[in-house]
């Protein structure tokens, strides 16, 4: 298990590098010269020079490459150019927030989406089946900031319930935190519980065919519990998967909704560096989503076997 | 009083019609079956594909995916009680106590995320009042009895840690783990190898005995039934067509699809070119054919066949047959 581990996580180098590349050369894509994109058009050609040699670009660009990835893997990802503080030191700062965001949203996405699945299987054809699928249908269709702007507007603005937007850490008090994290949450995650509930659904369907679940009830079990236990352990790794989609999807994924809600979060740093060019801004978040989103994979990937004894790593 | 009667009479099951409500119509899977299973006996239930064996047995269960399934007439008489009127909640005390079953395919009969030990332990504890370790106990002694190797160690292991006929064994080892009194096996060796497949007939014999309970068996073998059954009940279409013991059906099968069935047994003795199968296809259960559903098929159908369907008349002893023209079959079998 160990050995595989550790395997699995040098296989991740490739694409890392691979994500690296990307990033890298997004700069070199743009059209016409970074520095002087980044100053805008009155910039003194001086200026644009003073800016090409700080950020490198008269370099040879295998040089520029191989000083961009030795830094980043010393974890700097340079400076950015508006903020005028280091990448790194920027995107960490953000990054609290944007989790506490994540986390609440695929809780809103799970404790909806996985119930909503099951019952909707186990009650197929019947309103409630009826219901989630159409609603569901909904959660897919309906872009998040439209439902965030709707929910302010019912809760905020109406109800006066929650904030219009902002954010508390969690160090300042966890209601206070909650409270500005339940809006943006609920429009983040309803997309995704709608995901998940339509997989569950799906898996449940598939699962609660099958002859073992006919044994379980010719022993005299109850639905209930052959539902809850013989039919759910056998889509557990299903759901973990969709489940795990979700969170990397949540954590690089809440540009809009961010915005929307002003909530301070990676996404919205993101917005404002490209609104401005700000090139190894954008470079260093790029990087930071994509690994945090493969690593999230990995670790799914080695929960498999606690829910499927035919799966083992050795 | 005939001696035959005196047995202590299991299962009755009497006109019992279960359909099927699905979109393109009322499909009768069952349309009026009638049986009879004693104490201690075996019961073999033969029929090609598709002509309800499996619903019936799901029927007695009370397992029927509901909807589309719905039992819509006759009686399950199971110690007197009628299974078809009690409650699932009911019908849960029954299942896995007093009537228990086991499927085709061991592979996918077992849950495959459960340990053995689990899946036997389960249902000890939804009958019995004991503690777990007590329900372990037990369990151990099942996989003992079905004659699986060193079961205190197997008892941890998952399905596909087993062979397919120690699975089957196992199978059978949660089937029995609560001393039912009818055990439902639905073509328990059909995906075994062939000396595997008479391990596990065997083993069932052994414990039939010992545990002195009774066995619905559902097999399309006739191999099967001639070793093991005591009473053979020969389905088509969804209704029983003979009914007689496993020897009467064997020395003086009397339907002619019974007959059609025994002579597309390939035989050793017998040249292939005179190998007989029974021409045309199963009627369509959603459009049976008027008359007598095995007029389409039958090689002495008439036109009375094509009006009106026969009862199920006993023509000797203890041997019950749904046809107009049993006596003319006589005439059919010399000619073969
Ligand atoms: N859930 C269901 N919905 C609709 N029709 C069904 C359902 N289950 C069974 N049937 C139909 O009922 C009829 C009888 O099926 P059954 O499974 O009892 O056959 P069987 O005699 O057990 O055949 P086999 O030897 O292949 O197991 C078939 O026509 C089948 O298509
Ligand atoms: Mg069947």
């Amino acid at each position: 298990m160990l050995r595989y581990t550790l395997s699995r996580m040098l296989g991740l180098i490739p694409t890392l590098i691979l994500v690296a590349l990307i990033s890298f050369f997004l700069i070199h894509l743009t059209p016409g010269d970074p520095a002087a994109v980044m100053l805008g058009v009155e910039a003194t050609p001086e200026r644009v020079a003073n800016l090409r040699a700080d950020m490198g670009l008269d370099q040879p660009l295998t040089v520029q490459f191989k000083d961009w990835v030795s830094s980043a893997l010393q974890g700097d990802l340079g400076n950015s150019f508006f903020l005028g503080r280091p990448v790194a030191e920027a995107l960490v700062e953000r990054l609290p927030a944007t989790f506490s965001l994540a986390v609440a949203a695929l809780l809103v996405a799970v404790i909806i989406g996985v119930p909503a699945g099951i019952i909707a299987a186990a009650r197929q054809n019947s309103v409630f089946d009826g219901s989630v699928m159409v609603i569901a249908l909904l959660g897919i269709s309906v872009p998040s900031f439209w439902l965030g702007l709707l929910l302010i507007l019912i809760f905020s603005v109406g109800l006066g319930w929650f904030p219009t937007g902002g954010y508390v850490p969690i160090s300042e008090g966890f209601v206070q935190h909650v409270k500005y994290l339940v809006l943006p949450a609920v429009s983040l995650g309803f997309m995704q519980a709608a995901l998940i509930a339509r997989m569950t659904r799906a898996s449940m369907l598939e699962v609660i065919r099958k002859d073992y679940i006919t044994t379980a009830r010719s022993k005299g079990q109850s639905e209930f519990v052959v539902v809850t236990k013989h039919a759910l352990k056998n889509i557990a790794i299903s759901v973990l998967t969709v489940v795990g989609m979700a969170f990397g999807i949540l954590l690089g994924g809440a540009v809009i909704v961010e915005t929307v809600f002003a909530y301070p979060g990676v996404g919205r740093l993101v917005v404002q560096a490209v609104t401005r060019r700000d090139y190894p801004l954008i470079q260093g978040a790029l990087l930071m989503i994509a690994s945090i989103y493969v690593i999230v994979n990995l670790v799914v990937d080695l929960l498999y076997p606690l829910f499927d004894p035919r799966i083992k790593y050795e | 009083m005939r001696i035959l009667d005196e047995r202590e009479k299991l299962l009755e099951i009497r006109n019992l019609k279960t359909y099927f409500y699905t979109e393109e119509g009322v499909l009768k899977a069952v349309d009026g079956v009638d049986l009879l299973l004693h104490s201690g006996e075996t019961l073999g239930l033969v029929g090609e594909s598709g002509c309800g064996k499996s619903v019936t047995s799901m029927s007695i269960m009370r397992l029927l995916p509901s909807p589309p399934g719905k039992i819509v007439d006759g009686k399950i008489l199971f110690k007197g009680r009628d299974l078809a009127q009690l409650s699932q909640k009911e019908m849960r005390k029954l299942r896995g106590n007093d009537i228990s079953m086991i499927f085709q395919e061991p592979m996918t009969s077992l849950n495959p995320v459960f340990t053995i030990g689990n899946q036997i332990s389960e249902a000890i504890l939804l009958h019995k009042d004991v503690t777990k370790r007590e329900a372990r106990r037990q369990s151990i002694e099942m996989l003992k009895k079905v004659g699986i190797p060193s079961p205190e160690k197997r008892i941890d292991d998952y399905p596909h840690q087993l062979s397919g006929g120690m699975r089957q064994r196992a199978m059978i080892a949660l089937a029995l783990s609560c001393d039912p009194q009818l055990l439902i096996a639905d073509e328990p060796t059909t995906a075994l190898d062939v000396t595997i497949q008479a391990q596990i007939l065997e083993l069932m014999n052994d414990l039939k005995k010992s545990y002195n309970m009774s066995i619905m068996l559902i097999t399309h073998d006739l191999g099967v039934v001639a070793e093991t059954c005591d009473t053979v009940a020969v389905m088509y279409a969804g209704k029983i067509v003979e009914y007689t013991d496993a020897k009467g059906l064997f020395g003086n099968p009397s339907h002619p699809y019974t007959w059609g069935l025994m002579n597309s047994i390939p035989r050793l003795d017998q040249n292939i070119e005179k190998l007989h199968t029974i021409a045309g296809v199963v009627p369509n259960p959603l459009d049976f054919p008027e008359g007598c559903k095995y007029n389409t098929r039958c090689p002495i159908a008439d036109d009375k066949c094509l009006q009106q369907e026969a009862e199920l008349q006993e023509i000797r002893k203890g041997h019950k047959v749904r046809c107009w023209h049993y006596e003319r079959l006589e005439q059919l079998k010399k000619v073969h």
